[in-house]
């Protein structure tokens, strides 16, 4: 859009850009594992599940018969870096689904809620409170055991524990925006329902639910690894953080390493992704601007 | 005048048991501007609403027909409704910039009502935007028409706004005070747009207002509403010229001359308009009324002038209007 006013042209990008300097470091950590991510099968060394029972528990950096295990091996043989590669697709692969699914579903309800009124809020806001006074761990715990492990179920269930979050979100932006004048203009132009749903007011809300979207993905991220240290994720031999985290646990003594890469990679992908987040909701929320430049 | 596009027969509009339009009759005729005049809270917005079909919750209409080009709106139903609403009734407000979608190309907005009823293609409804923010005199059509309200002025908002009601080509226009959220020079510019494009696809308008400049400015009859009922209603010269209601008087009044001497102080008319709860029975005006005794506790008829035609009033004195001074 070259014909914009160049003032706005000119100014609203700097803006941006220098509140974006402090956290492009973590966007670039953050791009980083979706990059090892989506190249997993290119760039990981070796299959993440073939063992090799004569390199077991060895050190990082041990060379044994051609095969270097750069971060060291676990306790069957298999190499730790390919493993961690792969594991980086079921922690971002179970946190996008988990995150679009509990995301639509959330925002869908509760700008049903925050538009129908009557009956529709009555209903799906009760229902978001019964679900968020429920601990989140232990309800997803509990409807894994319900519907036994593996990762279309931890999605399903991170998916079913999480909406409400979105749903409060998106109930309480359309009950502002709902009173908004262009909102009621819309309808006085007789647009139906969904399309004041859906071209008026989602737009409109689509900021907030951005923010949570990214501060639930770093949750997301987390509690697949939970599930899966409990056994309860990705079954074995499936590579994920998790569940290497829980093995390694057995050997932190003897065989640190283990336990210790993909804890450092839980640690720099939710840390990045929350810190992204973070300077997202100042971006996109100009009221909290003002925390940043202290 | 022949059929009138919208002709309203005593309606009333319900709130908490008590009828805050109470009884209202108007037509508004082919291509004719009608302004509806009167205080903030005399029922002129509901009289909008009830006409839209979209009163706020805790209202209804209570009784009474809203006919338009024969078909009576109360009863045809929400979703009748809703396929009349933007294409054959459309309305503007008084918050032009927030009536926009912030997000949504000026483009898109204007189009919207063909979207929302006709089937037309996103090319043929973007042309036809742009071609009417052309005729509502916005410059560089084409390229407003990418651009996002932040990006405009609060006058072409206006302009935006009318562009998108008359888009469709309604039957009739209502323009809930227009011009009050603009400066002056400004209001002159919508005012005259408004002028010019009345008759484009014969569109009647129905304008509410309480600015007796706007009134004299492009209505062609005028309807005074004073609680929820209107007690005068007149051409626009017969209005100002023989003003046949003490409330009309008093109101016209109040309006401050540019020539002559300057004696007093602005009128007023003494006293407020009392709350809805304590609306006196009968002439709803004789709390304030200069004229009003004992008769005026029966409701006044709403009676032609005689020797004036098309002139109503609904007072007791009529003979002894012309005293106030």
């Amino acid at each position: 859009m070259n014909a914009m006013p160049p003032k706005i042209a000119a100014e609203r990008p700097a803006r941006k850009r220098r509140r974006l300097a402090p956290v492009l470091p973590f966007v670039l950590v953050f791009l980083v594992f979706v990059l090892v991510a989506l190249l997993a099968p290119v760039i990981a060394p070796y299959e993440p599940n073939v063992q090799n029972l004569l390199g077991r528990l060895k050190p990082p950096g041990t060379v044994i018969r051609g095969i270097t295990y750069a971060l060291g091996s676990d306790e069957l043989g298999r190499d730790l870096l390919s493993r961690l590669i792969y594991g980086a697709r079921m922690s971002l692969a179970a946190a996008v689904l988990s995150v679009m699914l509990s995301g639509a579903v959330g925002s869908v309800l509760g700008m049903a809620a925050g538009y129908a009124r009557g009956w529709v809020e009555v209903v799906v806001m009760r229902i978001v409170d019964i679900f968020l006074s429920v601990p989140a761990v232990l309800l997803a715990i509990i409807t894994v055991a319900v519907l036994g492990p593996g990762f279309i179920n931890v999605v399903l269930v991170l998916a079913l524990t999480r909406w409400p979050r979105y749903a409060r979100v998106a109930y309480g932006q359309t009950l502002s925006v709902a009173n908004m004048p262009y909102v009621r203009l819309a309808r006085f132009m007789g647009a139906g329902r969904l399309r004041i749903l859906f071209v008026h007011i989602l737009p409109n809300i689509v900021g907030p639910l951005t923010v949570v979207a990214t501060l639930e993905f770093g949750l997301m991220v987390l509690f697949e690894a939970s599930l899966s240290f409990l056994g309860l994720g990705v079954q074995p031999p499936t590579a994920s953080w998790g569940a290497m985290l829980s093995v390694g646990r057995n050997y932190v003594s003897s065989a640190w390493w283990i336990a210790t890469f993909p804890g450092v990679c839980l640690f720099l992908l939710v840390l990045s992704v929350n810190l992204i987040g973070d300077s997202l909701r100042d971006i996109l929320d100009p009221k909290s601007r003002t925390r940043r430049t202290r | 005048m022949a059929e009138a596009v919208l002709d309203v027969r005593d309606l009333a509009v319900e709130i908490d048991g008590r009828n805050v339009v109470d009884g209202v009759s108007l037509e508004v005729g082919r291509s004719e501007v009608v302004a509806l005049v009167g205080e903030s809270g005399c029922g002129k917005s509901m009289i909008a609403f009830a006409v839209m079909g979209l009163l706020p919750a805790v209202a209804r209409v209570d009784r009474g027909q809203i006919l338009l080009g024969g078909e009576d709106l109360v009863q045809i139903g929400e979703e009748a409704m809703r396929q009349v609403r933007g294409d054959r009734l459309a309305m503007i407000f008084q918050e032009p910039v927030s009536s926009l979608n912030p997000l949504m190309k000026v483009g898109e907005q204007v189009a919207e009502s063909l979207v929302v009823h006709r089937a037309v293609t996103r090319q043929e409804a973007w042309g036809k935007a742009v071609e009417m923010l052309r005729k509502v005199g916005i410059p560089e059509p084409e390229r407003r028409a990418g651009q996002l309200p932040a990006e405009l002025s609060g006058g072409m908002c206006q302009r935006v706004m009318i562009a998108s009601a008359l888009i469709s080509r309604p039957r009739l226009l209502i323009a809930d005070e227009p011009t009050t959220a603009l400066d002056v020079t400004i209001q002159a510019q919508i005012l005259n747009l408004m002028k010019e494009l009345r008759g484009f696809g014969d569109t009647a308008i129905l304008i509410i207002t309480h600015d007796m400049g706007v009134v004299a400015d492009i209505a062609d009859r005028v309807c005074v509403m004073y609680g929820g009922r209107i007690v005068e209603a007149a051409g626009v010269g017969e209005t100002f010229a023989r003003p046949s209601h003490p409330y009309t008087r008093l109101l016209l009044g109040t309006i401050p001359k540019l020539t002559g001497e300057r004696k007093h102080l602005l009128r007023s008319i003494e006293g407020t308009v009392p709350d809805i709860a304590e609306w006196p029975s009968g002439c709803r005006f004789r709390t304030r009324c200069p004229l009003a005794d004992e008769v005026c506790a029966e409701t006044p008829p709403f009676l032609p002038i005689p020797g004036d035609p098309g002139h109503h009033s609904a007072c007791w004195h009529l003979d002894k209007v012309g005293e106030i001074a």
